[in-house]
């Protein structure tokens, strides 16, 4: 279906209008590209921090403390200084081609013809389906996303969505920012669960009022049946260390966290995917395995923070830039791969004579606790690297190595393994 | 409360049978109500199935349900290219994973003779995995059956009650039977809003069918509900699977089928499992682990994908093997009962059988002239344009190019087509029902809200 009115032809495409995307299109400009063109489907350009009504944005990028809808406009607004060209209401729906892609919009069907292409399209919070929660199917089963547009989106009412009383799945910092919401709404949090000994979010960064809430958290626990015909009247929930279960009356459940990335046009294009993470393989310039598509953003590591989505966006910029300047496309690499402990490292290729990655950090999502975090990187049955790094891993939150400890990576040699000792 | 209504016939239970079968009669010279409990039609089982246009290969040979789906096939098949429902013949293979089923097949193949249908084709396990590459390992060979279909449930049944409509039929929504007295020239038919008094009556109750042949003191059938829970894949998925891949049938039934559907997910399912509430639709642990264990076993790669939705529906299954049709000419009474698993293929079948069974009973059920035209239904079928496809509609109507459910790439102007069309949703479910919005994967994560919105501010 490749039919359509009018074609673009950008130097730069960008699919996604959150804090990774328009970061790169402004970069993108500063650096003296002159047409770059960003497309995103929602209404307004910002991406998820639109939504996200308290403070803990732009850190990192911005050098400040924002709210998420003022750090989304602060990042609107430097785009549409630096004329870059703002599409929104424009879903990229398919490939035409390599580097082409199809668009609808309320002007029509279009295609963009693009020099390069990059995917910075986010991650959304597994739905209640996705996790296979069994039981009744009745109102009030949300997720943070859909919480936050409802309470904080152009839809003052939440149409009965949001009731009196909630359980929270999941206790990261996602979970903090949506029992803040279902508080403003009016909504109180009898409890949260989470399946891990400890609750994954702790003075990261703070969450303004966490402490005073209060919220009892139910640890080695899962949410294991939903009850209630029309509007949910209660969750069962199981101990994972004794299967006993308990019913908990609540007329709101709000799913939050185990993030996917919406890779659905890496998919599209047959990109080389990460098993782990479900985004698409990147090496450490951030480019896909399709020649002339780069990838950026939370659609790379679901989820980080805000800021560090908008560095990628920097970084990728850059090698945009030297692409353009002299397009060749590399193939083979080295493999990053996660191991013990941890559920996906991003990127997923080394290479030599590549750029370090963004801030000059891998990425990864740990899957269990560690007060002190022993990190093991290993390469063909030998280890590279052991190191104790000063920060804790914990599940529900990205944790960083720093690039140093790759140093000894043989570019000719099998995977790459880092994982937890 | 609405005074009373008084029409030639009532149907009662208005899922795609009733519905198929107040169509035809206002297409004939009676007048029509069709009364349902629910606020909407197909609200019941016949939202919550595994959407198949069955060919009939596999039934009984000699059986009423035989020659039903056998004919509603071709039927719903005419029907459905006048309209606009979306089908897709994809044709199905069924796959034997063991020595006995292996040996199973010719005889299916014989059985499919005998009911009528003549394309079957037993292929060895090479043909198998060529056209099924991702079936798991272990395939010994299979019976194909080229003419299998899907088909979108919810357009048939919303077609049938749409062009009911316009043909006059009284949509009695939100009201359901709870008595009935059968008189000497009209029967009353007592709901929760009024009463009723209809020459005939037609019941299509589904799961509360042998509950109203009750009210009209018979006893000849008990409804079990049988649940069928289902696993609904993300759309990518479906490059795995162009066909539907079919169980053997065993005495415990017809077992775990992977099927495209017509919205290109991937469907596995349904278990079969008896239970006592005919309105518990809730899935289970159990039936998830089931599914999720069959399901590697025929397609591992299928497991490695996302879970978009899982649903239960349940059949209406009876004692009896094959549906109970069966007419009361001194009560002016026709009962179609027991359509548990092929119910949407038969469906204009049974409308047919049923004023044939009326009009050998001596009620003059002459076409009527001068019918209005047929409905042209909103296309939400996959393999066929959508209006976030068309640059002539979205051109002519931009609110086609908005689009707001972006998983499912729902435009504005279809839900607002939908708020405004001539039997509209009365919630999210219905609304998802006719256009798609909010059944895609995210599950409302980035359109919920402003889905919600609309719903409320056009109801
Ligand atoms: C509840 C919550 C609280 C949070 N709190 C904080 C916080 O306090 N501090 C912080 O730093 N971070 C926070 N975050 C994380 C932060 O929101 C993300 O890190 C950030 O939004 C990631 O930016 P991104 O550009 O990668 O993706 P996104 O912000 O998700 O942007 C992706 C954009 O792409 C668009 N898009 C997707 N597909 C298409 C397509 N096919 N066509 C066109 N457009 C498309 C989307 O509409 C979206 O606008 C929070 C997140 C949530 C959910
Ligand atoms: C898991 C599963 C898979 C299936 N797969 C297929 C398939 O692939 N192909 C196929 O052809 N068929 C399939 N079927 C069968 C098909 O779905 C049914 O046969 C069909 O939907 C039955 O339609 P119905 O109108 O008889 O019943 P229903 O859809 O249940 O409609 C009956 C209606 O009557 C109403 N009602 C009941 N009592 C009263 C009352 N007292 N007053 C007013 N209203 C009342 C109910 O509210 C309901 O809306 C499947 C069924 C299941 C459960």
């Amino acid at each position: 279906m490749s039919e359509q009115r009018a074609t673009l032809r950008p130097t730069v495409a960008i699919v996604g209008g959150g804090p990774a995307g328009l970061t790169a299109a402004t970069t993108l400009r500063r650096l003296g590209i002159e047409s770059v063109l960003v497309l995103e489907r929602e209404q307004q350009a910002g991406g998820i921090p639109r939504n996200s009504d308290h403070t803990g944005y732009g850190v990192r990028d911005l050098r400040t403390v924002l709210t998420g809808p003022a750090y989304a406009e602060r990042l609107v607004r430097q785009a549409r200084d630096w004329r870059v060209d703002i599409r929104t209401a424009s879903t990229v729906t398919d490939w035409a081609d390599d580097r082409s892609l199809m668009v609808t919009s309320p002007e029509g069907r279009l295609r963009v013809d693009a020099q390069a292409v990059v995917l910075a399209t986010g991650a959304r919070e597994r739905p209640r389906s996705a996790r296979m929660v069994p039981g009744d199917r009745p109102s009030g089963v949300l997720t943070t996303g859909q919480l936050q547009n409802l309470v904080h989106g152009r839809h003052e009412r939440s149409g009965g969505q949001v009731g009196v009383r909630a359980v929270v799945v999941g206790a990261e910092l996602v979970s903090w920012s949506a029992v803040l919401t279902l508080r403003e709404a009016g909504c109180a949090t009898a409890m949260m669960t989470t399946e891990h000994q400890r609750a994954e979010s702790y003075a990261a960064f703070t969450i303004p009022g966490r402490s005073l809430l209060r919220v009892p958290v139910s640890r080695r626990t899962r949410v294991t049946r939903i009850v209630g015909r029309e509007r949910v009247e209660a969750v069962e929930v199981t101990r994972l260390d004794t299967g006993q279960s308990m019913t908990v009356p609540c007329d709101t459940v709000v799913f939050t966290g185990d993030w996917i990335p919406d890779g659905e046009l890496a998919r599209l294009r047959g990109l080389d995917m990460d098993r782990g993470s479900r985004a698409p393989l990147v090496d450490t310039a951030l480019r896909t395995s399709l020649d002339g598509v780069f990838a950026a953003g939370n659609l790379l590591h679901p989820v980080d923070t805000a800021d560090v989505a908008a560095l990628d966006g920097r970084h990728v910029a850059a090698q945009v830039l030297a692409y353009l300047a002299a397009p060749s496309w590399p193939v083979e690499g080295t493999r990053l791969v996660a191991g013990e402990g941890f559920a996906w490292i991003a990127p997923g290729v080394v290479r030599l004579g590549d750029p370090p990655p963004a801030r000059s950090r891998l990425l990864l999502w740990p899957t269990a606790h560690r007060s002190v975090a022993r990190v093991v990187v290993r390469q063909d049955d030998a280890v590279l690297a052991r190191r104790v790094l000063p920060w804790a891993a914990s599940p529900g939150r990205v944790f960083r190595v720093p690039w140093g400890l790759l140093d000894k990576v043989d570019p000719s040699g099998g995977d790459v393994t880092v994982s937890l000792a | 409360m609405t005074t009373a209504v008084q029409v030639d016939v009532a149907v009662i239970g208005g899922g795609v049978v009733g519905c198929a079968v107040a169509r035809e009669l206002a297409g004939r010279e009676v007048s029509v109500a069709l009364i349902e409990s629910r606020g909407d039609v197909g609200d019941a089982t016949s939202k919550a199935n595994t959407a198949i246009l069955h060919t009939g290969f596999d039934a009984v040979p000699g059986s009423l349900e035989s020659s039903m789906v056998r004919r509603g096939y071709a039927l719903l098949s005419d029907y459905a290219a006048e309209v606009g429902i979306p089908v897709e013949r994809t044709g199905a293979v069924l796959v034997a994973w063991a020595a006995d089923e292996l040996a199973a097949l010719p005889g299916l193949a014989d059985k499919a003779v005998r009911n009528g249908y003549d394309s079957c084709e037993v292929v060895d396990a090479a043909a198998v995995y060529a056209m099924v590459p991702a079936l798991g390992p272990g395939a010994l060979g299979g019976l194909v059956v080229p003419d299998e279909s899907i088909i979108c449930p919810w357009t048939t049944t919303l077609a049938y009650a749409t062009e009911a409509q316009q043909r006059g039929a009284l949509l009695l929504l939100g009201r359901r039977v709870t008595g009935v007295a059968v008189g000497t020239e009209a029967t009353t038919i007592s709901t929760t809003a009024g009463e009723v008094r209809a020459a005939w009556i037609v019941n299509a109750a589904g799961l509360g069918g042998d509950m109203v042949d009750r009210m009209l003191g018979h006893d000849r059938f008990t409804v079990v509900p049988r649940r069928g829970e289902l696993l609904v894949f993300d759309k990518l998925a479906r490059a795995l699977v162009d066909r539907i891949v079919l169980p053997v049938p065993s005495a415990k039934g017809k077992g775990v089928l992977v099927s495209p559907t017509i919205f290109g997910n991937v469907m596995l399912g349904p278990t079969s499992e008896n239970l006592v509430d005919r309105s518990d639709t809730s899935t289970s642990a159990e039936g998830f682990a089931f599914l999720t264990s069959k399901g590697r076993t025929i397609m591992p790669a299928l497991l490695d994908e996302e879970v978009t939705a899982s649903y239960a529906g349940l059949r209406a299954a009876t004692e009896h093997s094959d549906y109970v049709v069966e007419v009361d000419p001194a009560q002016r009474y026709v009962l179609l009962g027991g359509i548990r698993s092929t119910g949407l293929t038969a469906s204009m079948a049974l409308a047919e059988r049923a004023c044939d069974l009326m009009e050998a009973a001596g009620l003059s059920l002459h076409v009527r002239a001068g019918v209005p035209p047929p409905p042209r239904m909103p296309n939400i079928g996959e393999a066929f344009p959508r209006p976030y496809q068309r640059v002539d509609l979205i051109e002519h109507d931009p609110e086609y190019g908005t689009i707001v459910c972006f998983c499912e790439r729902v435009s504005r102007g279809e839900i607002r087509d939908a708020l405004r069309s001539p039997i509209p949703p009365c919630d999210a479910d219905g609304l998802r029902r006719r256009t798609r919005a909010l059944m895609g994967r995210c599950q409302g994560f980035f359109c919920g809200a402003e889905v919600e919105a609309m719903l409320r501010e056009q109801t």
